[in-house]
């Protein structure tokens, strides 16, 4: 393991390196987008390096969202570092944390004189990714939500009005009458932590930890064990006991049990709608996800998913210079909404969210603004606004565990979720020790 | 009286040396010795902030149920992989030594050589297909007989497709090793056993796996080495230690909690552990059940 270590630190020397002996100021960033995401992603590098001569941006794809992490903290140690890096939600903690490896975006762009405003981002966003002073210190990227999918056809072979249900209650119904009616999988979900606990919670209004969800400060602890979670999950583990819930996995696996017209329904990510059109099986239908009606102040509004891109530290005042440039065309109205409209992320900025509507995009694709619509359904509150836990890519494997062990049958919910933040607790103070 | 050559140059033995010493060290001492270091250390993933310890990251690891339950699940899945493994390859060995003249010999011997040159990776992938909760054939057949096979939320079928996987890839390795065992074997030992009226199981369990000893014997250290350490690709490529931990091994939760999690120093700790219980398995090896093997 050390000697891969080494072996990519050798590598990221090499890569580093070599073209330093071009004219132009060489930006590197790293990203995880595989794929059409990539092609895209490509596309705005290019148009930047065309749009000046100064400042070149080099995209370089480093594997899924953990491998491009795990490699930029390898090459940090090794001091080599890319000057960008995209990391995924759940690595936010993380990177905040890290005071002298990460260069605040709010401070990229003021020492540029670029100009930045927190304020143009959607709320949700926004509270993501600043700190408690109100400063931005990633720059958002790419932002997804989740998403609840039906599948028309398979209403209708069941003899069902082809209307998604809205609460719990009613999907059951639904559920069983499909069940019924021959489906074999009617309902699956992908993030099963994403979904059904942390989108979950702030889609009721309730806390995941305390301090504001993490947000407050190191020393938060869990708090997903609570009734409401409690019967959730038991839910959902009742749903897989009746053959109503097919487990597909932790990650998005169940992105193609519903593309390819195996469920009727699904829980995913509202970055799966590109692959559904594409897959063309489906007679789809985007709804917001669905709530339990006798929850006080449920529906809230959901959290984001997806990355953002953190700027690394120890680099020369003109490699930031060229960094901020970058940063300031991404945030143009117009760049914003062509990556929206190609790639199903949500627009994250308002100017955005207002051009895609004006161009008559919504009209003509109906649905494609469910996501940024039940983002922004109501003021985020404290439960709401996102959540900020410490190696929560740890922690939200334990709650996952936890959870498939009720799937399994192994376990009550309320064990599991007792179990989920007990452990979950002991890597928060973990975090936090090591972070102090 | 013994042979010897000697080198009359002083420094000529330490130069022919010196290219193996120092792969050895670079890739095998120093990464151990910064496990050992890290172990004792309490740090952030960037490595920004270093603390000195003591044995926290052990005391924390033996604490942990799941690090506990993952020395159960090693043990299981080693035991079986190295087991069946060895079986297995026997029962091929015998078989394929009773046909090892002619061209369907060679043809045999061939395909069943075949899945050591496929990478653990493949392979899991290969298995992981062939399972697929929803799509794959084996799946298929299994619920035409009633089986409800879903490795992503049943931990025992997690373990058994890992297995099957695992041990089917080693089996060429082993093969090879008892095949060459069997036909090293000299046949006139066997004809004269025969003619004084053994039958064909008493010749083997009198003769043959006696002489087979000391091969059975390699093959055991390396099987469970290779249950250790090799199967790496083929739990990533598939199960990724899930589900909740059914198939996580120790040298899995070391990749998991230091690469993934950027736990430097539990995973670290772990190593440590790790490293001394492949040092105990040898020794006991070396000692005890070599004893037991008649070169």
């Amino acid at each position: 393991m050390k000697s891969k270590t080494l072996a990519a630190a050798l590598f990221t020397v090499g890569v580093l390196a070599a073209p330093a002996a071009q004219a132009q100021t060489e930006i590197q960033w790293w990203h995880s987008m595989g794929g059409a995401l990539g092609e895209a992603l490509n596309g705005l590098a290019t148009k930047f390096n065309e749009s000046q001569k100064e400042y070149k941006v080099v995209a370089v794809y480093k594997g899924s969202y953990p491998e491009s992490m795990t490699g930029a903290i390898a090459a940090f140690r090794a001091g080599n570092a890319p000057h960008m890096l995209q990391v995924f939600e759940v690595g936010t903690a993380t990177m905040m944390a890290a005071k002298g490896a990460i260069v605040p975006v709010t401070k990229v762009m003021a020492d540029a004189k670029e100009p930045f405003d927190p304020k143009a981002y959607l709320p949700t966003v926004t509270g993501y990714y600043s700190d408690l002073q109100g400063n931005m210190l990633s720059f958002p990227f790419n932002s997804s939500t989740a998403l609840f999918y039906i599948d028309r056809n398979k209403f209708k072979a069941a003899g069902l009005p082809p209307v998604p249900p809205k609460t719990w209650k009613e999907l059951i119904a639904v559920a069983e009458k499909l069940k019924a009616a021959g489906q074999d999988c009617v309902y699956t979900s992908g993030w099963p932590s994403w979904v059904h606990i942390e989108n979950f919670s702030a889609w009721h209004n309730v806390p995941i930890g305390t301090k504001q969800n993490g947000m407050g400060g190191f020393d938060t602890e869990f708090t997903i064990n609570s009734p409401l979670h409690v019967r959730h999950v038991a839910m959902l583990g009742d749903m897989v006991k009746k053959g109503l819930f097919t487990y597909a996995g932790r990650t998005n696996q169940a992105d193609s049990k519903f593309q390819s017209g195996e469920c009727a329904m699904a829980t995913i990510s509202a970055g799966a709608l590109a692959g559904t059109i594409k897959a063309g099986k489906t007679d789809w239908e985007l709804s917001f996800l669905p709530y339990h009606d006798d929850v006080k102040g449920a529906p809230q509004n959901s959290i984001i998913g997806g990355a953002s891109v953190w700027v690394m530290g120890g680099k020369k005042t003109d490699e930031y210079k060229g960094v901020a440039k970058f940063l300031s065309f991404l945030s143009q109205p117009e760049i914003q909404m062509g990556w929206h409209t190609t790639t199903g992320y949500v627009p994250i900025t308002k100017a955005a969210y207002e051009l895609t509507r004006s161009s008559g995009f919504y009209d003509k694709n109906p649905g494609r603004d469910t996501a940024v619509k039940q983002l922004t359904l109501n003021t985020p509150t404290e439960n709401s606004k996102g959540l900020r836990f410490g190696n929560f890519v740890q922690g939200r494997e334990v709650i996952e565990e936890e959870m498939e062990a009720v799937f399994a049958g192994k376990k009550d919910a309320k064990t599991a979720l007792n179990d989920a933040v007990k452990r979950g607790n002991e890597i928060l103070r973990k975090f936090q020790a090591a972070n102090k | 009286m013994e042979k010897r050559v000697v080198f009359r140059s002083a420094w000529l033995p330490y130069v022919l040396l010196a290219p193996q010493l120092a792969i050895t060290i670079i890739f095998f001492f120093w990464p151990a010795g910064q496990a050992v270091w890290y172990s004792f250390q309490l740090q952030d993933a960037f490595g920004l902030h270093s603390e000195f310890v003591g044995f926290d990251n052990f005391t924390a690891l033996f604490r942990d149920p799941h690090y506990l339950e993952s020395f159960k699940t090693t043990a299981v899945f080693s035991v079986a992989v190295a087991g069946s493994g060895i079986v297995i390859s026997l029962l091929l060995a015998v078989m394929a030594d009773r046909v090892v003249r002619g061209s369907v010999a060679l043809l045999y011997k061939t395909v069943l050589i075949w899945p050591y040159a496929v990478a653990a990776a493949v392979a899991g992938v290969l298995w992981a297909f062939l399972f697929a909760p929803s799509i794959g054939i084996v799946t298929y057949m299994l619920k035409g007989m009633g089986v409800d096979w879903n490795w992503i939320i049943k931990g025992d079928q997690a373990m058994l497709l890992i297995i099957i996987a695992s041990v089917w890839k080693q089996i060429s390795y082993n093969f090879l090793f008892f095949l060459a065992g069997l036909q090293s074997i000299p046949k006139s030992l066997i004809e004269a056993a025969a003619i004084d009226g053994a039958g064909p199981t008493r010749r083997f369990w009198t003769i043959v796996l006696p002489l087979l000893s000391p091969t059975a014997f390699f093959l055991l250290v390396v099987n469970i080495v290779y249950a250790f350490f090799e199967t790496f690709g083929v739990i990533d490529a598939t199960t990724q230690g899930g589900p909740a931990q059914a198939t996580q091994i120790l040298v899995y939760k070391v990749y998991h909690d230091g690469v993934k999690s950027a736990d430097i120093g539990g995973s670290s700790a772990q190593s440590v552990i790790l490293m001394i219980i492949v040092v105990a398995l040898t020794v006991i090896q070396f000692r005890y059940i070599e004893r037991k093997v008649q070169y």
